[in-house]
């Protein structure tokens, strides 16, 4: 029978894959939708009133999605990670806990008021429900990251014994929780989000203008995710580099293995393009041996601070306690950082158009943007294997290892039978939610009281049924 | 304000040790998860017994605004097991590790199902949605009453004897809830049938409970001295009082009455579950509450967490029902 621990790691790994798209989604239009609906009550345009009743249908379906797949999560801990939750509970638990009573609580009862009380509640009251809604969704990501950047650098806690077995007490919540990489994790996960949401937007409207219905409601979707891309693209390039250095600094380990830096060396070049010569190379990528375009001392810069000269610790000096699988790290970091500068590109790019006013005509641009709508997501993926396959085999880095966190009574035909449900449930939420998505996006915009401009796609656009 | 936390001892709150003070919050939260998702749950269940259009999208407007909040209920209520009594969590989750993964399914297709079937209009997708919505809302409160009956009993077993006749009075229970909120939601020939379900379903409840104490009179010699103490007996006492409320109250049309009756079954039953278990927390593993709580630390931030926001949250349920309350009008939809 398969080896339960490798299933549930499948399982947390299937899981979270698919969930992650979805708080991804809805802390990113958390701003907007505040924003659509500030303006919706301020100007009384229409346009406003349809951009924000489009995106809230998305919202409504993002945090449905989201809850049904998080609270697997949350469960899963228990069911599968049994001795994990046993041994940390002590210090991950009121976390969680709290992600719930402050953050979850608060985005689940004002949707409710978002999305079904807008003759119901005077304008001061909706727009409170808008944000508060918002609110919600980003205090979750902070009480969740909280959590792990404390597995990824654990810090204000001691190994005791208890009942008879070893347990993490907490001996310093500030220092546990106020924990350094917490705020770098925090500000790189809610400005991907952002700019993720600002993709998508940019492309959906994109799709429109390119087809000939560049209608004022997607003229002001491509702007508005222009402006945000602008401004979140660039940033999230320079912070990522800066949150290189800190991860260089507590995760060495991590670090080498995003460089695939085998033996301790100075003066290890960053390779801006790689590629490997044979086919082992791409299983097995030794930045020694890998072609490509390399600046020179620019990895040992990176670690160091601006020392081209500092050394970078090797993957060979960690073997002792196992490394984590450095082709899937070495190359999700190198897909996630290409993402990232191809999205600067387009945010400029686009940026120059409105500025030169042609963005309407420029069609390369909307196949770009198209092609580019759901790519933030992508990047958000592989940013996650960095981080959670990278510190592997670590479940709490230097603390306890992800094969001893395992329930030891988990049978591998149960294990078996739950991966397989998920694989199979999940394949067919994915599709399902997809096919939402997209027959709302073709449907277009909801008409609107005395909407100066009727979308066309309530008169005449072919929908499916 | 951390410095006098770090130095508290096992500070007692009303007369309580810490952690029976937490014994007490976490069965609270299990209490409003099956009082409000329940009346949810039971709506879903209720759904089967409408086949005209207009009927089924009072009953998903009903659920429209709350289910997700309700929900959260759970959450809390595994997240504060989590942090208060991390080994409970650890044993009963993972020891009834197939019957949790049948609860997180059927909560998920009770959530998405409403979702995806109002997003088209025609006849075969609407109807399999609803087939959907109405098994995913009685499958969820029969395993969740599966998984209290194993925890009762310290069950090492999936399925029990016991664990499906108390499945079954879960979902009898939240069809009585479910039935007691459409009530208040709807009108005209609609509202005469749901008092009827409601009155039927309170006998079906009524019926289930005599039969699980039967067994554990006969069957479970711990259990049975547990059960003749003055509390279990006075609750028992309450259960049968308010399902004749409930039958009372909707044979006089008295429809919050009927309501908060069936509120007060779900706490009962709850209460009864928590008052069985105490002073243990884990029959199966032996376990009290004194052994399996956290250390004081972390306990003492929980507290003070949970001291600030639960009447916050509370005051987030006063404006979510203020605001939805009164029958649905016709032109709401979910």
């Amino acid at each position: 029978m398969v080896d339960p621990v490798v299933l549930s790691r499948a399982q947390f790994a299937l899981t979270i894959i698919v969930h992650i798209v979805f708080p991804v989604l809805s802390m990113g239009l958390a701003p907007f939708l505040v924003y659509f609906t500030w303006k919706e009550i301020r100007t009384h345009e229409p346009v406003y009133e349809q951009l924000r009743r489009f995106w809230a249908r998305v919202f409504a379906i993002s945090f449905v999605t989201g809850t049904v797949t998080g609270i697997v999560l949350e469960f899963e801990f228990g069911t599968n990670w049994s001795e994990f939750s046993r041994a940390a509970g002590a210090v991950i638990a009121g976390p969680l806990a709290t992600e719930g009573m402050m953050a979850f609580f608060l985005e689940a009862v004002f949707l409710g008021v978002f999305l079904f009380g807008r003759d119901r509640v005077s304008d001061r009251t909706y727009f409170a429900s808008a944000f508060l809604t918002g609110l919600g969704s980003w205090l979750s990501a902070t009480w969740i990251l909280i959590v792990n950047s404390w597995m990824q650098h654990p810090r204000g806690y001691q190994l005791v014994t208890r009942n008879g077995e070893t347990v993490i007490t907490l001996t310093d919540p500030i220092a546990a929780y106020a924990n350094p990489r917490f705020f770098w994790e925090f500000v790189h996960m809610q400005n991907s989000a952002v700019l993720s949401v600002a993709l998508l937007i940019a492309g959906i409207a994109a799709y429109y203008v390119w087809t000939g219905r560049a209608t004022a409601f997607w003229e002001r979707s491509l702007k508005s995710a222009l402006a945000v891309m602008v401004v979140s693209a660039p940033f999230q390039v320079i912070h990522g580099d800066a949150y290189a250095r800190h991860i260089a600094n507590t995760q060495p380990e991590k670090f080498a293995a995003m460089e695939a830096v085998w033996e301790t060396a100075r003066y290890v070049p960053e390779y801006i393009i790689a590629f490997p010569t044979t086919f082992s190379q791409i299983l097995d990528p030794r930045a020694k041996e890998l072609v490509g375009i390399g600046i020179p001392g620019m990895a040992s810069w990176l670690a160091s601070g601006g020392n081209p000269n500092a050394p970078i610790t090797g993957l060979s000096e960690f073997a002792n306690v196992g490394t984590p699988p450095i082709a899937v790290v070495f190359w999700s970091f190198r897909i996630m950082v290409a993402l990232g500068f191809w999205f600067i590109v387009l945010a400029f790019w686009g940026g120059y158009r409105w500025r030169t006013g042609e963005l309407l005509e420029d069609r390369l641009l909307h196949k770009a943007l198209m092609a580019s709508s759901v790519l933030g997501f992508v990047a958000v993926e592989f940013g996650w294997m960095v981080a959670e396959i990278g510190r592997q085999p670590w479940i709490i880095q230097g603390v306890m290892k992800t094969s001893e966190a395992v329930s030891p009574d988990l049978s591998g035909s149960d294990a078996l039978l739950t991966f397989a449900g998920f694989a199979v449930g999940y394949l067919g939420l994915l599709v399902l939610v997809v096919y939402v998505l997209v027959r709302l996006i073709r449907r277009g915009p909801p008409t609107v009281r005395d909407g100066p401009d009727r979308n066309p796609g309530d008169q005449g656009v072919p929908t499916d049924d | 304000m951390i410095e006098s936390v770090l130095s508290l001892d096992s500070a007692p709150l009303f007369g309580l040790p810490l952690e029976a003070v937490w014994f007490v919050v976490l069965f609270f939260f299990l209490a409003m998860f099956l009082f409000l998702d329940g009346f949810d749950f039971g709506i879903g269940a209720l759904f089967a017994t409408r086949n005209d259009d207009e009927d089924r999208n009072q009953l998903l407007a009903a659920v429209g605004p709350f289910w997700d909040g309700n929900e959260v209920w759970l959450v809390v209520f595994g997240g504060a097991m989590f942090a208060a009594f991390p080994a409970v969590y650890a044993n009963l989750f993972s020891r009834n590790y197939l019957l949790l993964f049948a609860l997180l399914f059927a909560l998920g297709l009770r959530g998405l199902a409403p979702e995806f079937y109002e997003q088209r209009e025609d006849r075969g997708w609407r109807r399999a949605w609803g087939w959907a919505f109405v098994v995913g809302s009685v499958a969820a409160p029969f395993t969740l009453g599966m998984f209290a009956a194993n925890w009762l009993l310290g069950s090492t077993r999936l399925v029990t004897i016991p664990g499906v006749v108390v499945g079954l009075a879960v979902v009898a229970l939240t069809i009585v809830e479910g039935s007691g909120f459409l009530v208040l939601k709807t009108r005209g020939e609609l509202r005469t049938e749901m008092r009827r379900y409601g009155t039927r379903a309170a006998v079906a409840y009524l019926a289930l409970v005599v039969v699980t104490l039967g067994w554990l009179l006969v069957m479970t010699p711990r259990l049975r001295d547990a059960l003749l103490a003055p509390l279990p007996l006075a609750l028992v006492v309450l259960t049968v009082l308010l399902v004749v409320g409930v039958i009372a109250a909707h044979r006089r049309e008295a429809d919050v009455a009927a309501f908060c009756a069936s509120g007060g079954l779900a706490f009962g039953l709850v209460a009864l579950v928590a008052t069985l278990l105490y002073p243990t927390i884990d029959p199966a593993a032996d376990l009290t509450v004194g052994a399996a709580v956290v250390p004081l630390l972390s306990l003492n931030l929980m507290t003070i967490m949970a001291g600030v926001l639960l009447p916050i949250i509370l005051g987030y349920f006063v404006v979510l029902y203020s605001v939805f309350s009164g029958p649905i009008e016709p032109e709401e939809t979910y």
